[in-house]
């Protein structure tokens, strides 16, 4: 049993090397990529010697036998031995056996291929989700860039805004730096002004002095005569009386000027009254009647005849000579009232305009609201008498149709109608085939196309499978030495290429 | 428009006689007094050294010639060519002379602004005023010659008195609460006094006749101030210019605080101009336009910057003004509407200009031989006829505005206008 024992090791792992040979070798089984899953294929016919030599040979039958009986009956299996100690073999329960292996191993095909379905599908949606981070990623790399870039310029701006403002205080404090300093110069100059001034002043007195104590005979007045005042009176001594005079004159001259003003605003003001007198007036009649309607304008009713009341007082005295207080101030009162009523009435004119402006509008719908109406009554009246029309027509037409008339005319009338008709339809009916066939060619040819095209693409995809199977064995020992990051589309492209071929693949052995 | 030919004058010396008679001139130490018709010479008097100042007296009958460097003021009459009259101040020396109203008395302010020497022609009464202030404007008389307002300056302050003028009599005393007073002035009504500050103070302040303060106006601090100011001939209105090129329209009787006008120069902009060409002639320019600005020396004192230059119509309808940063332009400004009416831009920097007495007519002169009028109706340039050069630096109406003297350094020429406008 030694070199059993030893085959049975290395069995499986030469099996699992005879296994990935066939898969290589495979056409039409499905290709696996999954290493993990070890696949017993179905053997083919050529090398099936190979396969059964390698494990039962002439010399090692009976040992086999009992191998497999004991695997057999460890699975739950009946045994194969006709009796429990014989070595006759139940071909019967052998038979069984293996069809009941056979079972098994298709239903353990089945749930490897939906296991791989499943693994791919959820290999797919990994990749699809791992794709959706690292963009995600990317994009928030992208956004965190964005937002300190971002922060960045606010932070620059917010220290040139300090900048300035501090440029901005540093003006101002000069500014006032530069007024101080001014004041304290001026005063500085006026105290000194001051200073030298009265030291100037000390040198004229002390000049002054000198030139009055010279006595010099030259400061004199030479004239051949005397001249007359120009007014002719004489020279007058100043006394008190003079000085009392002087007081008096300028007062006088004071207070002529005063009234010259005082005059020339009285004559103003009574201009003015008169101006304004009138105005009210005019404004009065400007204003609409508003007698009859007391109860509407009850605020302006009472003002308007306590005007009307103070109109006629007014007329009846004598204004110029009227100028206090009281009066002055109902007159402008009286004028601001009756002009703020003015100003109303003209608004409610305004109002009225454009009120009447756009009632025109709506008279204007209302009218052809009516004359719609109309309209359509008139045309509600044509339709009847078409109609009826129509309905005479169609009676005379039937009556002619009907008309006992010679058959011949009849017929031949008849005929004439059926005829073109029947040869319209004629036309329609040769247009109409010759559109069916051609449609039928179309048909053909499309399915023609179609099928040509299946089969290419499954030729197509088988080389697509091979060459992505080496593919994905390159890129998965590639990947774990990270090298996504120079080549990360290539990467994510192949994959997904590779999934989409594997989708196809499926669909298509769907269909098939 | 005539001319007359070019006679000689020395030191800008031509006046009218208030009356419109004669016209005085000066050559060196002569005066000429000639008929204004005919430009003959009716009198020809001789004085002791060169002549600085003259004068006509109010009433045209004497005329004052006034020589600074000795001192010296002579008295001449019209009626009588041989009366005369000298006034020696000796060493108290003279630095200025004038009439006053009545035309009896002559004021000399001594040198160093010592004092003011009233002399008096009717009597031999002498009055001395202290303390006067040494300043552009100190002496103002009333239009009506009734009173004389003294700008004085006692203990670094400074005060206003008010003479009468008939008798000499100190009629109020006030001090002003001014820094340093710069100039005092009437109102064409006489009843009040406008007294105005240094340039280093934007103040202005409003005496009444009696010595009370009307009211203060002041516009700004720390920047220069007023450079100029101008009565309406109504006395309502006040007009002020500024350093900043600002004219500040003032009615007198408001609180400061309401209805004040500004008017500002706008350098590129009017609202209508007339330029003048090389072919002497005025053409109307298209707004905007750009003026000739010059920027003051920074560092200098008394820049010429601002308002240098004010002057009313005497219809009380226009103001003309010039802005020394710009001094081709003359801006003439329509009271009534409180708006640019005008602008004159000239070639040359104007040297003067001055509103004829009668109508709402400017004549300017810009140093050149030719003289431009202005009114509503329009304006033109007149070149004077003459052979040499002639620049017009100063020029003077005659008191009905029918004439006017044309002055330049060393001749004059009168120039006669006919009564109708000029268009």
């Amino acid at each position: 049993m030694g070199d059993w024992k030893t085959v049975a090791v290395p069995v499986l792992s030469s099996d699992s090397k005879n296994i990935f040979q066939y898969t290589s070798e495979k056409k039409i089984s499905p290709p696996n990529m999954n290493a993990q899953v070890l696949r017993l294929p179905l053997p083919s016919s050529k090398s099936m010697h190979s396969f059964f030599s390698a494990f039962c040979t002439e010399e090692n039958i009976e040992q086999s036998i009992s191998y497999l009986n004991r695997e057999l009956t460890t699975l739950g299996f009946p045994s194969i031995y006709a009796e429990s100690k014989g070595k006759e073999l139940n071909l019967i329960s052998i038979i069984n056996c293996m069809n009941e292996l056979l079972v098994l191993q298709h239903k353990n095909l089945r749930a490897q291929e939906e296991v791989e379905m499943q693994h791919l599908k959820l290999g797919s949606d990994m990749d699809h989700l791992q794709n959706c981070y690292a963009k995600l990623k990317e994009q928030l790399e992208l956004s965190k860039r964005e937002i300190v870039g971002l922060q960045e310029r606010d932070r620059q701006l917010q220290s040139k805004n300090r900048n300035l403002h501090q440029l901005l205080k540093n003006e101002k404090d000069e500014v006032q730096k530069l007024q101080n300093i001014i004041s304290s110069r001026a005063t500085q100059y006026n105290h000194d002004m001051k200073r030298k001034e009265r030291e100037y002043n000390k040198l004229k007195e002390r000049l002054h002095q000198l030139v009055m104590n010279k006595k010099d005979k030259k400061i004199a007045m030479e004239v051949l005569n005397y001249v007359g005042r120009a007014d002719g009176k004489r020279g007058a001594w100043r006394t008190d009386k003079t000085e009392a005079r002087n007081e008096e004159q300028m007062y006088k001259v004071l207070l002529n000027d005063y009234e010259q003003r005082q005059k020339q605003l009285l004559l103003e003001n009574a201009e003015l009254k008169k101006v304004l007198q009138q105005m009210k007036k005019e404004i009065i009649s400007l204003l609409p009647p508003q007698k009859q309607k007391p109860k509407e304008r009850c605020e302006d009713g009472p003002v308007l005849s306590d005007l009307e009341e103070d109109i006629g007082e007014f007329n009846k005295e004598n204004m110029w000579e009227l100028s206090c207080e009281t009066v002055r101030e109902q007159l402008t009162n009286s004028i601001r009232k009756q002009w703020r009523m003015l100003k109303n009435h003209v608004e409610k004119l305004d109002n009225q305009v454009s009120r009447v402006h756009s009632g025109a509008l709506n008279d204007k719908d209302v009218i052809s609201r009516e004359d719609h109406e109309l309209e359509t009554e008139k045309l509600e009246l044509e339709i009847q008498q078409c109609k009826e029309m129509i309905k005479t027509q169609q009676q005379l037409l039937q009556q002619q149709l009907m008309s006992p008339c010679d058959d011949d005319t009849t017929l031949l009338l008849q005929d004439c109608y059926l005829l073109e008709e029947r040869e319209r339809l004629q036309e329609e009916w040769r247009l109409f085939q010759e559109q069916k066939k051609n449609f039928e060619k179309e048909r053909r040819s499309f399915t023609e196309a179609a099928i040509r095209l299946g089969l290419e693409r499954k030729a197509f995809e088988e080389d697509r499978g091979a060459w992505l199977k080496q593919q994905f064995l390159s890129m998965s020992t590639d990947y774990k030495h990270s090298e996504n990051v120079t080549t990360p589309s290539a990467f994510i492209g192949s994959k997904y290429l590779v999934q989409i071929i594997l989708l196809q693949y499926a669909f298509s052995s769907f269909y098939l | 428009m005539d001319f007359s030919e070019l006679f000689k004058l020395s030191g800008l010396l031509g006046r009218f006689s208030p009356d419109g008679k004669c016209l005085a001139s000066c050559v060196q130490y002569r005066l000429i007094i000639r008929d204004v018709n005919t430009l003959q010479i009716l009198q020809l008097y001789t004085c002791l050294d060169q002549i600085q100042y003259i004068e006509w007296s109010s009433d045209s009958l004497f005329i004052l010639c006034a020589m600074y460097k000795r001192g010296i003021v002579q008295v001449w009459s019209l009626e009588q060519p041989d009366w005369h009259c000298k006034i020696d101040e000796g060493s108290a020396g003279l630095v200025a002379s004038c009439w006053s109203p009545d035309g009896r008395h002559i004021l000399n302010t001594t040198e160093f602004h010592l004092r003011i020497t009233v002399w008096s022609l009717c009597t031999k009464s002498v009055s001395y005023i202290k303390y006067p202030k040494a300043c552009q404007q100190g002496i103002a008389f009333t239009k009506d010659g009734r009173y004389m307002a003294v700008a004085e300056r006692r203990d670094c302050k400074d005060f206003v008195s008010l003479f009468v003028c008939s008798n000499w009599q100190l009629l109020r005393h006030f001090d002003t609460e001014t820094q340093d007073l710069f100039g005092i002035e009437w109102a064409p009504n006489g009843c009040i006094l406008a007294v105005w500050d240094t340039c280093l103070e934007y103040k202005i302040l409003l005496y009444s006749l009696d010595g009370r303060l009307l009211s203060t106006y002041q516009a700004y601090e720390w920047s220069l101030g007023i450079k100029s100011i101008a009565w309406s001939p109504s006395s309502q209105f006040l007009a002020i210019g500024s350093y900043d090129e600002k004219i500040v329209y003032k009615e007198v009787e408001k609180s400061p605080s309401v209805e004040t006008e500004r008017f500002s120069f706008p350098p590129t902009r009017a609202l209508a101009s007339s330029v003048f060409s090389t072919q002497s002639k005025y053409d109307i320019s298209q707004v905007p336009v750009s003026f000739q600005y010059i920027k003051p020396v920074a560092d200098r004192a008394n820049p010429k910057m601002g308002i240098g230059m004010l002057a009313f119509s005497p219809d009380n309808c226009f103001l003309a003004t010039r802005n020394d940063n710009i001094p081709n332009a003359v801006w003439i400004w329509d009271i009534q509407k409180l708006k640019l009416f005008v602008v004159l831009e000239q070639l040359c920097a104007i040297q003067s200009f001055q509103w004829d007495p009668r109508q709402p007519r400017l004549a300017v002169c810009t140093g050149n031989s030719k003289v431009y009028l202005w009114s509503p109706a329009g304006c033109v340039s007149v070149q004077v006829p003459t052979e040499g050069d002639f620049q017009i630096v100063s020029l003077c109406w005659h008191p009905s505005g029918d004439s006017m003297a044309l002055l330049s350094k060393d001749n004059f020429c009168v120039c006669y206008l006919e009564r109708e406008e000029v268009k």
